[in-house]
């Protein structure tokens, strides 16, 4: 692929199909981790770290032995629990060689397991035909747009806890009401590509 | 226990699903193919069924098997024996409803995270019996289904001017002044907004 579609498969990723504003993956840490800017900083790097591995991991299995086999029909198994065991081993290498980042990402790495977004990146990726280099470049772009709503929406939750909400609206049902109006502004970069 | 307290408990473990543990409204659980696939009432009724149909087996087969699997590894198994049921649901609707499938795309295999699956065999099916944990999973889809099935509604209607489009009883409401954006991504985030809001207020008097 030419490099100038890749930029654009990066871009696109960031803003224009971004993973929590226009796909709708990853909303449960979206709303859950969203409440402090740096709780949303180390979810968005843990989700950027295993998103990169598990598209690599999952386009070469695909790739080197699925097709080969033609055992396409097991996909979803296959990449949950590459990405289970990932994630796992993941966190074992990071606590034994790696205290600082462990700590840093240590809490949401379990999290990360059942992240519809992990999953979701690597079927997508399948479903578009990249090559491995435009499926990582995508895969990083992902992970920013996620990392992006997620600490744009911890901004604005830091300084919503001071605003008068009606009781009924505190917590939940507000946060959906602001993703929605950032999806609003998202979908203005709809018009650029 | 007699046969009466049986019968009870069971009808109980499948209600609770629909109103007072209302996996949306109340656990929060599924969010993410909720937004995702509610643009029209058809898809929602497919997406409620396929999973509804996961969360059963699942929930079945867990259950029994609540005595042999060890309790260290208890995760790992639970997904891979939703990831199992998954494809079978992926398989039969490519063959057989190939229009919903594409509808719901990635949403299909990503049944197998969906946090209703796993959540309802960690707390409910690895404790109980087989019967309890079928009612549970049976009232647990329901609930979710239902609640698809009403945000399609509301998204269909305001973004589409129509109900149940491309199937028989598909009704045109209105032609013009659709207001679309309930269908584009923003849409579905509002309207969650506002159900929970809704939730909070008249369902759990917490507010």
């Amino acid at each position: 692929m030419k490099m100038s579609e890749i930029i654009l498969v990066f871009l696109g990723a960031i803003f224009v199909n971004n993973f929590v504003l226009s796909r709708f993956l990853g909303i449960c840490p979206f709303i859950g981790v969203s409440k402090k800017l740096k709780d949303a900083l180390g979810m968005g790097a843990a989700v950027l770290f295993v998103m990169l591995l598990a598209t690599v991991a999952t386009w070469i299995l695909s790739k080197a032995v699925l097709a080969p086999l033609k055992l396409q029909f097991l996909e979803t198994i296959m990449f949950i629990l590459v990405i289970a065991a990932l994630v796992q081993f993941v966190e074992i290498v990071l606590q034994k060689y790696l205290q600082s980042l462990y700590e840093a990402l240590g809490i949401y790495l379990p999290l990360i397991t059942t992240n519809c977004a992990i999953l979701g990146i690597t079927l997508i990726n399948l479903k578009e035909e990249y090559d491995l280099l435009t499926s990582v470049v995508h895969a990083a772009g992902a992970a920013a747009g996620f990392t992006l709503a997620l600490v744009l929406m911890a901004g604005i939750r830091e300084r919503l806890d001071l605003a008068d909400t009606p009781p009924a609206f505190r917590g939940a049902p507000i946060a959906f009401i602001v993703a929605g109006l950032m999806a609003i502004a998202f979908l203005g970069f709809a018009g650029m590509m | 226990m007699n046969a009466a307290n049986d019968k009870r408990t069971i009808a109980g473990e499948f209600g609770k699903g629909i109103m007072k543990e209302n996996p949306i409204l109340v656990l929060m659980l599924g969010c993410c193919p909720t937004l995702a696939v509610t643009t029209s009432a058809i898809n929602g009724i497919g997406m409620g069924a396929a999973a509804t149909f996961v969360l059963l087996c699942s929930n079945v087969i867990v259950s029994t098997l609540k005595g042999v699997i060890p309790g260290k590894v208890r995760i790992p198994v639970f997904i891979v024996i939703a990831a199992g049921f998954t494809t079978i649901v992926e398989l039969v609707m490519h063959a057989f409803t190939p229009d919903l499938y594409e509808a719901l795309g990635i949403f299909i295999p990503l049944i197998v995270v969906n946090c209703i699956i796993l959540g309802r065999a960690e707390a409910f099916a690895s404790k109980n019996g087989v019967v309890a944990s079928a009612a549970d999973a049976l009232g647990m889809g329901a609930g979710w289904t239902m609640m698809l099935v009403m945000i399609g509604l509301v998204r269909e209607a305001m973004g589409n001017g129509t109900l149940f489009a491309g199937t028989p009883a598909e009704t045109v409401l209105f032609e013009d002044d659709r207001f679309l954006l309930m269908i584009l991504p923003p849409g579905g985030f509002i309207l969650m907004g506002f159900i929970m809001a809704f939730s909070n207020r008249y369902l759990r008097k917490s507010a």
